[in-house]
C-alpha cells in the first residue's frame, strides 16, 4: 500500500472511531454487545473457544513466568496450562505454538536451549492434560525477542516467559 | 596462480577482467545496497610506552584521482588502533621521504621516531590497477626492515593499505597483522513500528564499508565465518522456526543447511572447510552434531539431556570445544571430532560458555561469571589452567578472536545500548566500536584473507 493510501485509510479510520466514540456516549446506559455474550458462557468451560477472549477465563491467560536459569513451572501457572490441555484436548483441530525466551543474561545460543527447555516444560504439562503432541510446537526464541528492554530485575522477570499461541482454534 | 585458481572457479571459467576487478575489490557482489552507518573505533586504554612512528604521506603518481584518504593515513590509523604504536602527527614531520635513501636518520632520531614507513602510489603496467611502493626503516639501527610493492585493484587502495598495515606489524612484532581482514555482526534496529528490522552486516575490521548481507524482520543469530572468509553460516528465524543458512559472500547465494524439528543453532565451521559443526535438538535437547557440508551426513556428537551447544574447532580439526550444563550450570567441555574423550575444561566460576579459540588453541576466550549476576570476557590458559578476565561490563558477550589472537572482539550493553568492543589478549589495549543507529551485537571476527 502506497503512502498516500495508507494516509487516506488511517485518516477515514479516525474519522470512524471517532463516531463511533460519539455514539457511545450518547447512549450510557445499554449494555454493550459483548457483556451480554460473556454473561451466557461458562468462564470454566475450557472447551469452549469464546472463552479464549473471556477475561473472566483462565484460557485468556496465556503467558508462563519462570525463575532465572528455571525452567521447572511454578505451582501458579499451573492451572492456566491445565485449563488450555482442556481445550486443546476438547478441540482436535487446535494447534497450539509455545514461544519460548529467556532473559539477556549470559550467552544468546545458551539461551535458545534455555527457552527451549522452558516451552518443553509447558508442552509436557499439555500432554499430560491430554494434549496430542502432535498438536504443540515449541519454539525458542531465546533471548531474541524480549517484551522489555532494560537490564533490570523487573523486565528480566517478564522476558523468561512461556506464549501459549494458538496457530489454529 | 592463475585468475581461476585465484577465485577458485571451475576450470575452463573465463572472467572478464572488469569482473575479475569486482570479484576482487568486494567481497560480495549479493550484498544489499542498504546505506548504514559505520562503526568508529576508539582507543580506550593503550600501553604504556607505544612505540612511535611516523607513517609519512605516500608520494602520488598515478593518473587516477588521489583519495581524501590516503595510503598513509590508513596505515597510521591502523598501527595506532592496536595501542602498541604511536603515530606522530603530520604537522611534527621535520621531512617527507618516500624511499629509504631519503631518510635523515638523525632528525627522526633526535624527534624520538624508531620507525618511518614511506613510499608512494604509481599506475600498475596494465594501467588499469595501481602498485604501492613501501618501506619500512628503523631509525636507531639505520636498517631497512621492509621494501616492498603492492599490487592494488582499482577503487581497492584501502584494502591494500591494510595488507601494507598487516605486513608492517608482522616485521615489528613478529605475528602477522589483522587489519586486512572483515568483521560481521548483528544490527537491530527500531523501525517505529512494533517490528524490529535484523540485518547482517559485514565490514572492513576498521568499521569501514559497512554492508548488509541479509535483512530481516525475524531473528538474525550467531554469524560464523567459512575459513576461507567466502562464506557466512548463521542461524536465521525467517520462517518463523531457527534454521542455519550458509551464505555464499560472492554470489548472494545462500541454502538452509538444517531446518530439523527444534533449535537449528550455532554453527561453526570445521578449519578444513568440510564441516559444520551445530548444535540440534532434534532428538528432544540441544546436542552437537557434525554436519557434512558436501553430502549432508549427520553425526551426533554428545547424547545428553542438558543443554549442548555453542561448539568451536580446536585450530587442527580434532576437537571441538562447547558449552553444557550437564553438571547444573554452564561449562566448557572439550570432545574429540570422532565423538570420545570428553572431558569438562573450565571450573572456575558458576557460568562459563560461548569459547572463541586463539591462534594456537592454548588460549580460550569466553563469557564468564563468577556469580554475581555480571557477564565478563575472560580468557583462559589451558596451558596453566589460569582464568583471566579482560572486560569490565555487566553483559558482556560473544567473544571473538582476531585471527592473529592479538585482539578480542565481544559485543557489550553501554547506556541499553548493543555496542562493539575489544580487548587486547593481555588486557592492556581496550578499544570502543562506535556506532550512531542501531543495537550491535555477535561480533564475528574473520580469518585472515588471503
Amino acid at each position: 500500500m502506497n503512502t498516500g493510501l495508507r494516509l487516506i485509510s488511517i485518516v477515514a479510520l479516525t474519522v470512524v472511531l471517532a463516531a463511533c466514540a460519539r455514539d457511545v456516549r450518547d447512549e450510557p446506559s445499554a449494555p454493550s454487545a459483548s457483556s451480554t455474550q460473556t454473561d451466557r458462557i461458562n468462564a470454566r468451560d475450557f472447551s469452549d473457544a469464546r472463552n479464549l477472549e473471556n477475561p473472566d477465563s483462565l484460557l485468556s491467560q496465556r503467558v508462563i513466568y519462570f525463575e532465572f536459569d528455571r525452567s521447572d513451572v511454578r505451582a501458579q501457572f499451573r492451572p492456566i496450562i491445565e485449563a488450555h490441555a482442556a481445550y486443546v484436548r476438547a478441540n482436535p483441530s487446535a494447534r497450539v505454538s509455545l514461544e519460548s525466551h529467556a532473559d539477556e543474561r549470559g550467552s544468546r545460543e545458551y539461551n535458545l536451549g534455555l527457552g527451549e527447555r522452558r516451552g518443553s516444560s509447558v508442552s509436557s504439562l499439555l500432554s499430560a492434560g491430554g494434549a496430542s503432541s502432535g498438536q504443540i510446537e515449541v519454539v525458542s526464541y531465546g533471548e531474541e525477542r524480549p517484551v522489555c528492554r532494560e537490564s533490570n530485575d523487573e523486565c528480566w522477570q517478564r522476558n523468561r516467559r512461556v506464549e501459549i499461541v494458538y496457530t489454529s482454534r | 596462480m592463475s585468475l581461476q585458481e585465484k577465485l577458485n572457479l571451475p576450470l575452463g571459467t573465463t572472467v572478464s577482467r572488469p569482473l575479475y576487478w569486482l570479484l576482487i575489490t568486494l567481497v560480495g557482489i549479493g550484498y544489499l545496497s542498504i546505506a548504514h552507518a559505520q562503526l568508529r573505533i576508539e582507543i580506550v586504554d593503550g600501553v604504556e610506552g607505544a612505540i612511535p612512528i611516523a607513517v609519512v604521506p605516500f608520494e602520488w603518481q598515478s593518473r587516477a584521482d588521489q583519495p581524501a584518504v590516503g595510503v598513509a593515513d590508513v596505515v597510521g590509523a591502523d598501527l595506532a588502533r592496536t595501542g602498541l604504536f604511536e603515530s606522530i602527527p603530520r604537522s611534527n614531520m621535520i621531512e617527507r621521504p618516500t624511499r629509504p635513501s631519503e631518510v635523515g636518520f638523525g632528525a627522526w632520531s633526535l624527534m624520538g621516531v624508531d620507525y618511518v614507513i614511506m613510499g608512494s602510489v604509481k599506475d600498475d603496467s596494465s594501467g588499469v590497477g595501481q602498485e604501492v611502493e613501501y618501506h619500512l626503516v628503523n631509525i636507531n639501527t639505520q636498517r631497512v626492515l621492509l621494501s616492498q610493492a603492492m599490487p592494488s585493484a582499482p577503487g581497492n587502495l584501502r584494502f591494500t593499505s591494510h595488507r601494507i598495515a598487516d605486513a608492517i606489524y608482522e616485521a615489528l612484532m613478529g605475528v602477522p597483522g589483522a587489519f586486512a581482514t572483515r568483521i560481521a555482526y548483528v544490527v537491530v534496529k527500531d523501525t517505529g513500528t512494533d517490528q524490529e528490522m535484523f540485518e547482517l552486516i559485514i565490514a572492513d575490521a576498521d568499521g569501514f564499508n559497512p554492508q548488509a548481507v541479509v535483512r530481516n524482520s525475524e531473528p538474525i543469530m550467531s554469524p560464523a565465518w567459512s575459513p576461507d572468509g567466502r562464506q557466512i553460516a548463521y542461524v536465521s528465524f525467517a520462517t518463523g522456526r531457527s534454521n542455519i543458512i550458509v551464505q555464499d559472500l560472492y554470489t548472494g547465494q545462500n541454502r538452509v543447511v538444517s531446518s530439523s524439528r527444534g533449535i537449528n543453532g550455532a554453527p561453526a565451521w570445521s578449519p578444513d572447510g568440510q564441516k559444520l559443526a551445530v548444535s540440534l535438538s532434534r532428538t528432544g535437547s540441544p546436542d552437537i552434531w557434525l554436519i557434512d557440508l558436501e553430502n549432508d551426513r549427520r553425526v551426533q556428537l554428545t547424547d545428553h539431556w542438558s543443554i549442548n551447544t555453542e561448539p568451536v574447532w580446536s585450530k587442527d580439526g580434532e576437537h571441538l570445544f562447547f558449552t553444557s550444563d550437564r553438571a547444573g550450570r554452564p561449562q566448557i567441555y572439550q570432545i574429540r571430532a570422532d565423538g570420545s574423550d570428553m572431558e569438562r575444561i573450565t571450573f572456575e566460576g558458576e557460568y562459563n560458555s560461548r569459547a572463541s579459540v586463539g591462534l594456537d588453541d592454548r588460549f580460550l576466550a569466553m563469557v564468564h561469571s563468577p556469580g554475581d549476576n555480571d557477564f565478563r570476557i575472560a580468557i583462559y590458559d589451558r596451558k596453566n589452567g589460569r582464568l583471566r578476565v579482560l572486560s569490565d561490563g555487566r553483559m558482556d558477550e560473544s567473544p571473538s578472536f582476531a585471527p592473529n589472537g592479538s585482539m578480542i572482539l565481544y559485543a557489550r550493553r553501554d547506556n541499553g545500548q548493543g555496542v562493539l568492543a575489544a580487548v587486547s589478549a593481555d588486557g592492556r589495549v581496550r578499544q570502543r566500536l562506535v556506532n550512531s543507529e542501531g543495537d550491535v551485537r555477535e561480533p564475528a571476527w574473520s580469518p585472515l584473507l588471503r
